[in-house]
């Protein structure tokens, strides 16, 4: 096990190399996600309020 | 000829429809091929003869790289679309993936740099693909900074989509240009990752690895396509049907 | 006279009457070979070895500096409008402000090459060379300019924007540029690199213009 995270004395390289890569494939997955709710959100809101302008 | 089938195909509502049901079916195989390919890459394939156990950054470093490139590709044929056939979606799906590129061009060109470390002895030489991914990482943040300059979203759609063609027509010139420049002022360079045949345990996890993350840009893509969508529409009649 | 020349002559009597617009890029370009050496060395020798870097970088940024205006001012005043409508093919009025701008930046550019050269310490009998290098190259960035500044039209201080838009553009003119230049100043022959810069300079003139005129109806909408 210890042998597999040294990685033939490459740890230092590839870990963070990994790390980064699905750090950003994680950033874009959340990004995503999160402007389509943001969206969804912002399309009720104006529904409500345009739902209260026609009632008053 | 009709193209009454194409608008219909292409009407906001039903994308944003198709879309949500087809994410799963992108974003599960994606999981999965991307885990098994970690796991086959990592555990599976054996050290490469020269560089040890330091190849195995090729499983992170060439799907960035791909898809870097193949993003732009998609963003410059969603954007001509987009112009050609007055398309809103299409237009939608091109600002979809500016920001997708744009971070696979800069995990690209991270991973490059702590590749070359050990292999170069430093972080950053001006070897031909590092300096035509810098390049591209610049092409895309003028195509995100013009977008976001132009006020007017239907002016932003279409002069950005003039911007991505004009850059998809410079992209092999520019690589070829940066190509040329290396070959005439450096010495051979010392990682030639040139070999007759990769054995089929170290190819595998790279092809699961370049498919897992194809799919994976194509889930992503959809999500924000659909949430590109809802924003542009939403006075829209059927953003209420969606909504509530 | 047909429309592209029409425009061409129009700018150019306009350039006239305002020195500054020939007079501004040429300074630039004299500053910033002054810089280059102040900030590395006196040293000809070595000089001569950063020359064709500091060359093209000069001229490239020097010929960026009036884009911004190239389409703006007469956007602004309603001329560009008024052309558009005119019924004229809009990519032939592009042409003909490109070629102005080309005019009034890349030939003086061009024409003032030497002289930097030799404050670089670049040899006389390189200079033919480098002025059909400037000549061919500064073609490609006047067009490839054009295509910025008409896709920042609608953008509000669009300068800074325009440069990161035409600069990684301009890379393969900038590479091809700086080798006939170093090929010029070994006494080698240049004559296959000159055909680079100048498939890339046909290409521009073919390409640029479409693009130039599709941003700009789209920038007058």
């Amino acid at each position: 096990m210890k042998d597999f995270f040294a990685m033939g004395g490459y740890a230092a390289f590839l870990w963070p190399a990994y790390a980064v890569t699905f750090a950003v494939v994680a950033w874009n997955i959340v990004a995503a996600r999160r402007a389509h709710q943001e969206a969804l959100l912002e399309a009720r809101r104006r529904l409500s309020t345009d739902a209260d302008g026609d009632a008053s | 000829m009709d193209w009454t089938w194409f608008h219909r195909l292409a009407s906001p509502p039903h994308i944003y429809r198709v879309a949500g049901t087809l994410t799963p079916w992108f974003a599960w195989p994606a999981g999965l091929l991307i885990v098994s390919a970690l796991y086959a890459g990592l555990f599976l394939a054996p050290p490469d003869y020269q560089q040890g156990e330091g190849f195995r950054m090729i499983y992170v470093h060439a799907p960035s790289a791909w898809l870097s490139v193949m993003i732009y590709g998609v963003m410059a044929t969603a954007a001509a679309v987009g112009l050609i056939w007055r398309m809103k979606v299409a237009h939608a799906a091109a600002a979809s993936c500016a920001a997708i590129g744009a971070s696979f061009t800069f995990v690209s060109l991270v991973t490059g740099m702590l590749w070359g470390k050990p292999m170069w002895g430093t972080y950053w030489v001006w070897d031909p693909r590092l300096t035509a991914q810098l390049v591209l990482l610049f092409l895309y943040l003028g195509y995100m900074a013009l977008r976001s300059g132009i006020d007017d979203l239907g002016r932003a759609d279409r002069a950005s989509a003039v911007l991505a063609i004009i850059g998809v027509v410079n992209l092999p010139i520019i690589r070829y240009s940066v190509e040329w420049w290396n070959s005439i002022h450096q010495a051979p360079s010392v990682m030639k990752m040139e070999r007759p045949s990769m054995p089929f345990d170290m190819l595998a996890p790279l092809l699961m690895m370049l498919l897992g993350f194809t799919l994976m840009f194509a889930a992503v893509m959809l999500v924000r396509v659909r949430a590109e969508v809802l924003r542009r529409e939403r006075g829209a009649s059927w953003v209420k049907e969606v909504v509530s | 006279m047909s429309a592209w020349a029409g425009v061409l002559w129009r700018d150019l009597r306009l350039a006239f009457r305002r020195p500054g617009q020939v007079v501004h890029p040429l300074a630039f370009f004299a500053v910033v070979a002054l810089l280059f050496t102040l900030g590395y060395t006196p040293e000809l020798g070595k000089l001569r070895q950063i020359a064709p870097g500091v060359l093209w970088v000069g001229a490239l940024l020097a010929s960026q500096l009036s884009l911004d205006g190239l389409f703006r001012e007469d956007a602004e005043d309603g001329t560009l409008e008024q052309m558009v409508l005119s019924g004229q093919p809009v990519a032939a009025l592009v042409l003909g402000k490109t070629a102005a701008h080309w005019v009034i930046t890349g030939l003086p550019l061009t024409l003032m090459a030497p002289v930097v050269g030799f404050a670089l310490g670049v040899p006389v009998a390189a200079m033919p060379g480098i002025l059909c290098a400037l000549a061919l190259g500064t073609v490609s960035l006047s067009l490839i300019g054009a295509m910025g500044a008409s896709l920042t039209l609608g953008v509000r201080r669009g300068g800074v924007l325009l440069s990161l838009l035409t600069l990684p553009l301009a890379v393969p003119v900038l590479i091809f540029g700086a080798r006939a230049t170093e090929l010029a100043i070994a006494g080698e022959g240049l004559t296959g690199v000159l055909y680079l810069l100048g498939s890339l300079a046909v290409l521009a003139l073919t390409l640029a213009p479409l693009a130039a005129a599709a941003a700009v109806r789209i920038g007058l909408e």
